[in-house]
């Protein structure tokens, strides 16, 4: 495709589902889909359907969300509501499509409830029904992720489009201040602050960096918007770029993500060539470029000043803050950092308006946030929802409990980072001030489900086992303080501890949070303090009598 | 290894990235994609076309878990020890594939066939527990599943043996 203009963007919108009259079929094909055998299944119905010499449609799409069917197909007739299949086969497959074709009908089996049952997505028209909310997962599992023309017919880049053409850097600054949106890395920071602070910076030249370093274990929603919907958080880094007066943004994306880092390669050349970036895009005095850097196996990357280290060719080890990057970050410029999750709501708040934005959620807590349910939960997968719903909602309701059907035992968010939350506090509403109360934090979205077999010994053990081995070793409350608990924790476990190591560990453990360099030592903590908080008698039952 | 070869592919690599700003970790993984691992030969190499001091690129492989500094041997297998991983049982899968390839997490064996890790999250927690063969990604893995897909790779070296 040519360069594109602000006229070709608008007569390319809404055009594919109208005017394709024939059955289309989507393959959900991010990473869980291909685990679960998709490709097997893509090739089948491929297969099938140039032997019975139809002209269906094909296609592959991104991860919907319910990770624990794949792989998923959905069957879309024009005029009909499409239908969904989860755990297919490549048989089941096959069957599909010659029953449609003999028959008109479709199988009963291996139905699953439709992407419109599951949720509704920004730019829908409301109704009532669904719980989930698709800001940022609004496109996943729709589009092909890498057919840019299936994102421009979505709506794609017309968020860009007005902001060169209508609006000042500062309008947009003032709309995400009316959203309230706020990061999704994990410490919920103001968007609007973070992008003011750094276009006020003076520098040579200014920065964006998309943090998609995904650290925490058992989170995946910037993996799969990553691999789902790459131009929407290509589309909100140029918008950001544009914002903070940058002229190159960075994509860091950790190396175990292959597909992630290879969709957004593809994105970026789809969006050079047709002409969204590069210089004077979209025909305006602006002109911007994004480079791709891989992270290589360390947690302490996702810290901002680590992460501006490792961009820069370098071990990543944290340094202090200030200077923040806002003033002086990648190669001593203004450098901003948004988290992949933050960057992909930034075309929905600017299309939709701040107010629509703040209307969702709850109180300082607005918009939706994507969370990674796993453990042992009955449907594990990923879940969009207004903030402000109970986490009983989400793990219950949503996610159908347990996968044993027996009882929660507690709810883990935020990952190394975090905190257990019991299971009669599961009717806490989800807010980042809210989390916090109970000792843990919104963190970037992970939600770890536990049942009565699992031991909470156990996961604080595995928890701060994972921090020391992150630990970059720079400062030594980190260091030294996590190596000593670690040890004290390890002969609780093994029934060698006693009553004064409980104290010991949280005297050490409130020194770590507030010694350590940076956030890693800072927060690894968490998870053991509010285990204490919370369980202490299962700490307890382990200890040495105390009288023999 | 054929050492022309080798250095026109380090060649070939340190000019996609030398006039890259802050590439180095970029050029690096060109590298391990090409063999495996960051032969010292290829690093030196690296060293000279990049023009950086070869301690600097070694500061930097050794900071990063990523990087292997051996050759892994063919078959790489990952068990995922992520937190969601871990609470479905992958402890169980990593003392399997240790017992049965009989050697121990971050070792290669000594025929160079298997190398054992433990990898922190793939991503694909919803289908957890979770082990990677080199680009096969294995979902909702059980010690049965796992040992026959260790079973597949042994027989497979066999045939061709
Ligand atoms: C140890 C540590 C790991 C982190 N890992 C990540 C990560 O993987 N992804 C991320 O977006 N933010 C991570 N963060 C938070 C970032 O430092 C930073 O606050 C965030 O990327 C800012 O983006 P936001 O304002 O859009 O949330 C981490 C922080 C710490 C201290
Ligand atoms: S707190 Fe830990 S990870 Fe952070 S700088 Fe100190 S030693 Fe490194
Ligand atoms: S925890 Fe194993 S894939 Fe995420």
């Amino acid at each position: 495709m040519g360069r594109l203009t602000l006229q070709d963007l608008d007569a390319r919108q809404g055009v594919q589902i109208q005017t394709f009259d024939k059955p289309w079929i989507k393959v959900g094909m991010s990473t869980c889909g291909l685990a679960a055998g998709a490709d097997a299944v893509f090739n089948a119905l491929v297969e099938t359907i140039q032997s019975h010499s139809l002209d269906w449609r094909v296609t592959r799409t991104g991860c919907a969300g319910m990770c624990s069917m794949e792989p998923l197909v959905e069957f879309r007739v024009p005029g009909e509501s499409p239908v969904m299949y989860g755990e297919m086969t490549p048989e089941l497959a096959r069957e599909l499509v010659t029953q449609y074709a003999d028959k008109h009908s479709l199988p009963d089996d291996h139905r699953v409830p439709g992407l419109a049952e599951l949720a509704q997505a920004a730019g829908d028209p409301p109704r009532t029904g669904p719980r989930q909310y698709r800001i940022v997962m609004r496109n996943c599992g729709v589009i092909d992720p890498e057919n840019i023309d299936e994102y421009i017919d979505r709506g794609g880049y017309q968020a860009l489009k007005k902001v060169l053409s209508s609006m000042t850097p500062e309008q947009v600054i003032e709309e995400l201040k009316t959203s309230g949106l706020r990061g999704r890395g994990g410490a919920g920071f103001p968007v609007w602050s973070k992008w003011k602070m750094t276009r006020a910076s003076i520098g040579d030249e200014h920065f964006i960096i998309c943090n998609g370093d995904e650290g925490d274990p058992g989170a995946y929603m910037d993996r799969s918007v990553l691999e789902g919907d790459p131009h929407a958080v290509v589309e909100g880094m140029i918008i950001g770029g544009y914002v903070i007066g940058a002229q190159t943004g960075f994509f860091y994306i950790r190396a175990e993500y292959p597909l992630a880092i290879e969709r957004i390669e593809k994105a970026i050349k789809q969006a050079r060539a047709a002409g969204l970036l590069g210089s004077n895009i979209l025909g305006a005095n602006f002109s911007f470029n994004i480079e791709v850097r891989l992270g290589a196996g360390a947690f302490v990357c996702g810290e901002e000043t680590a992460l501006i280290a490792s961009v820069e060719g370098k071990r990543g080890t944290p340094s202090p803050r200030p200077p923040y990057p806002s003033v002086r970050g990648l190669w001593k410029q203004p450098t901003m950092i948004n988290n992949v999750e933050t960057l992909a709501n930034i075309t929905q708040v600017l299309l939709h308006g701040g107010r629509w934005f703040a209307g969702i959620g709850s109180g300082k807590s607005t918009g939706t946030k994507v969370f990674a349910v796993t453990g042992k939960v009955k449907y594990s997968g990923l879940v969009e929802i207004p903030m402000g719903m109970t986490l009983r909602e989400v793990v219950e309701e949503i996610c159908g409990g347990t996968a044993s059907g027996g009882p929660i035992k507690a709810v883990q968010t935020g990952g190394p980072s975090g905190g257990l939350i019991p299971a009669d506090k599961l009717d806490t509403p989800i807010t980042y001030e809210h989390l916090q109360q109970l000792g843990s934090i919104m963190g970037s979205g992970g939600m770890i489900v536990m049942d009565e077999t699992d031991s909470v010994v156990e996961l604080s053990r595995f928890y701060l086992g994972f921090c020391v081995d992150e630990s970059c070793g720079k400062c030594a409350p980190c260091r030294i303080g996590g190596t000593q608990i670690l040890r004290l924790l390890n002969n609780i476990a093994d029934g060698k501890g006693k009553e004064e190591d409980l104290v010991t560990i949280r005297r050490m453990a409130h020194a770590m949070q507030k010694a350590s360099l940076c956030g890693l030592g800072q927060t690894a903590p968490n998870p053991i303090l509010s285990a204490l908080r919370y369980y202490e008698h299962e700490f307890r039952e382990r200890l040495v009598p105390a009288h023999k | 290894m054929n050492e022309s070869a080798t250095k026109d592919d380090v060649v070939l690599i340190a000019k996609r990235w030398k006039n890259k700003r802050g590439s180095l970790i970029m050029a690096l993984h060109g590298l391990q994609n090409r063999f495996g691992y960051v032969p010292r030969d290829a690093a030196m190499e690296l060293a000279e076309q990049m023009d950086v001091p070869l301690a600097r690129i070694y500061e930097v492989i050794t900071f990063y878990n990523y990087f292997k500094l051996k050759s892994p041997g063919k078959h790489v297998v990952s068990v995922c020890m992520g937190t969601a991983c871990y609470l479905k049982g992958a402890p169980k899968l990593l003392k399997h594939a240790s017992e049965s390839l009989n050697i121990s997490p971050g070792e290669t064996s000594a025929d160079g066939e298997f190398h054992l890790q433990m990898v922190r999250c793939v991503g694909c927690c919803g289908l957890a527990p979770v082990v990677t063969e080199n680009e096969t990604l294995l979902a909702k893995v059980t010690v049965d599943s796992l040992e026959a897909h260790l079973c597949k790779c042994k027989n497979k070296e066999k045939e061709k043996a």
